[in-house]
């Protein structure tokens, strides 16, 4: 789950994360009062969407005065930003957040993640600040430290002054860099974080290190322990699909293409997107429905995907493992009378009971077509649009 | 032979008197499996569909010899049964359950590797040996004994493997679903170093999917390592990027973890990678 770059901040603030002073805003006119109270010489006005870029799309802007805030606050609020990050389609920005100006000395890249080869947490550091890091590992490896962190001692100050060396902080940065690092890497294990980024981390000509952006994302498997993650969650900045999805205990993932796929388990979900691609077209979604979906699961299931207007052909792909077929089967005809499927459906089922299953479907006046392998499945769902 | 779990297994369930670990329990006995009880705090003494219910890990190993655990424990308390396990001293521990927070389970994993057990999973389908054992909730009847082994992230992508096999007439020595997580007990690597050492796996499929490293890392170690032939797949070539695909770990950043660089990967160290979902069996069976 991804937060707002001011929630992060906030964070920051909590976790003793030196960052700019700044506050988020509904209205132009609130903007410029903070402004006023800031008394700054120049201010950085920043839309609050989920996704990087902002800078190129015109949703961040540098001002002089507080009147140029409020103005420029209420330009942006209901603005819709295309970045590389949102679609085509773009995102609608609702909050803009407003703070002081820093004067960039350099920058610098410092995060934390989960590394899987490592299976540790690691801080990645680069003095390549403000660039797609991922640019950075690819081209200039040599200028990423890439440092673990064992769970059971935690930050120790070898790890502050061997990231500040590579950074080629001097003595008083470092000291700075201290509870920086210390608090990320408190605020990651704390708040059982998936991504703590700062990009850029800056010093700036005061000699100050800050962090003049925040990205952070939460481990969505942690959800029970921690219900502040439901009031950071800003459910207009997901696809209302899937969030619909997630209510129905179900994963969903919306695509482009014209054949709707219902499936269990992660894995068999995108080999199904895979062997339809294989055999010409393009899968309309990514749809995991679980080890043990009921009646009422399926029918939400197929009402998603028909929800696209894409959609041309439903292809049902179960291996029922533990989960009888000739459940799946009654499931699939309630559904499809309820829900009314218009579009060709095309049923795989394998696994328990599954001749049972294939009978209840031949025998309902539903216009179905099983198939008895992955391969006729997708050939066939392919035939038909 | 075979590898992990065999006819010597003595195998408690963690978390049996709950709905899903009890059904499995049943099953894995049906199969075959030889389960010697089960563990619920607080139940100890009781019994259950004639299992025997301990009030703690060690009981159990005490009574019983156990010396495999299957868990099904919510993921709240997963890493504590883990830790439990390992603590009494259980070989395999084999942890079914899914939606384990990543940071738990760093901690649970540095206690395991310093351990004398061997942890599966989580959120992973376990292991069978056909005819032998099933620790696990895979359909035992879709296996056929045999001569290949399998290695999957994935549940259900393993069944429709096993499945192809065994309906080309080909069966399996053991399979052995490491789970689609970030952070798990065994990985690729692991698993190929039993298969290879298993006299009886004449040859490997391995399933892998988007997301990670992992299968780059076991390429290589194919290559310098694996003395058998080995066929694989790739999940998640259509999948978008940033977009975590139901498993936790099953996210594309950036270029890093695509099916297309690992299945270059794959191939460029001779294994031969199945173009499609369909062909897993026919691929294995191409190498024989």
């Amino acid at each position: 789950m991804n937060i707002h770059e001011y929630q992060a901040k906030d964070l920051f603030r909590k976790f003793n994360i030196n960052t700019s002073e700044g506050k988020v805003f509904e209205s132009g006119q609130d903007a410029e009062e903070y402004a006023k109270s800031l008394n700054s010489n120049e201010y950085v006005v920043k839309a609050q969407i989920h996704a990087g870029g902002r800078g190129k799309a015109g949703g961040v802007k540098l001002v002089k005065t507080p009147e140029e805030v409020g103005s420029t606050v209420q330009e942006m609020l209901g603005m819709t930003l295309v970045t590389h990050q949102t679609g085509p389609e773009g995102k609608v920005v609702n909050k803009v957040y407003v703070e002081n100006s820093s004067i960039i000395e350099k920058e610098y890249y410092l995060s934390i993640v989960t590394d899987r080869s490592n299976e540790k947490n690691v801080i990645i550091a680069s003095p390549e600040g403000g660039m797609d890091i991922e640019k950075v590992a690819e081209e200039t490896p040599d200028k990423l430290l890439t440092q673990p962190i064992d769970p059971v001692s935690g930050i120790q100050p070898f790890h502050i002054r061997k990231i500040a060396y590579f950074l080629g902080f001097n003595k008083d940065q470092t000291k700075q860099l201290g509870p920086i690092l210390s608090g990320i890497y408190k605020l990651f294990t704390e708040m059982d974080c998936a991504l703590v980024e700062i990009n850029p981390l800056i010093s700036t000509d005061q000699g100050e290190i800050k962090a003049l952006d925040a990205k952070i994302n939460f481990d969505d498997n942690a959800e029970f322990r921690h219900k502040e993650f439901v009031d950071l969650h800003d459910p207009t900045e997901e696809e209302p699909l899937e969030l619909e999805a997630k209510k129905w205990g179900f994963s969903f993932v919306k695509l482009d293409g014209n054949i709707g796929c219902l499936v269990n388990g992660a894995g068999l979900a995108m080999a199904t997107m895979d062997i339809i691609k294989f055999h010409g077209e393009e899968p309309a979604n990514f749809l995991d429905v679980g080890g043990g979906a009921s009646v009422e699961q399926v029918t939400q299931a197929f009402k998603m995907i028909l929800s696209d207007q894409n959609v041309k052909a439903i292809l049902v792909n179960i291996f029922g493992g533990i989960m009888k077929c000739d459940t799946i089967a009654d499931g699939i005809i309630i559904a499809a009378k309820e829900v009314g499927i218009q579009v060709p459906l095309v049923v795989r089922l394998e696994g328990t009971n599954v001749d049972l299953g294939k009978k209840i479907l031949e025998e309902s006046d539903l216009n179905i077509t099983t198939a008895d392998t992955m391969k006729d499945a997708a050939s066939t769902v392919v035939s038909l649009i | 032979m075979s590898i992990l779990v065999n006819n010597d297994t003595k195998l408690i369930v963690q978390g049996i008197t709950g709905s899903q670990g009890l059904f499995h329990a049943t099953q894995c006995r049906e199969y075959g499996t030889n389960v010697v009880g089960g563990v619920t705090p607080g139940k100890g003494g009781t019994e259950v569909e004639g299992f025997e219910v301990f009030d703690s890990v060690v009981d159990a190993r005490k009574a019983k010899g156990a010396n495999t655990s299957l868990i099904f424990v919510p993921a709240a308390f997963a890493p504590d049964a883990i830790l439990e396990a390992t603590d009494a001293g259980v070989e395999l521990i084999i942890c079914i359950t899914e939606g384990i927070p990543t940071n738990d389970m760093v901690s649970v994993k540095k206690v395991v590797d310093a351990s004398s057990s061997t942890l599966i999973g989580p959120n992973c389908p376990g292991v069978i040996t056909p005819g032998e054992a099933k620790v696990g909730i895979m359909p035992g009847y879709i296996h056929k004994e045999g001569n290949i082994g399998i290695i999957s992230k994935s549940g259900t992508l393993t069944y429709e493997a096993v499945w192809q096999l065994t309906q080309l007439g080909i069966g399996q020595s053991s399979c052995v679903g490491i789970g689609g997580d970030p952070i798990i007990g065994s990985t690729f690597i692991d698993i190929l170093e039993l298969f290879n050492n298993d006299p009886k796996t004449e040859g490997v499929i391995m399933i892998g999917e988007i997301g990670g490293s992992a299968e780059q890392e076991a390429a290589h170690w194919i290559k310098d390592n694996f003395k058998k032939p080995v066929a694989a797949f790739i999940a998640g070539a259509t999948a978008p990027k940033g977009k975590r695909m139901g498993h936790a770990g099953a996210i594309v950043s950036g270029s890093s973890g695509s099916a297309e660089e690992k299945k270059n990967v794959l191939e460029s160290v001779g294994i031969k990678v199945s173009p499609s979902p369909a062909e897993m069996g026919e691929t294995l069976k191409s190498l024989l």
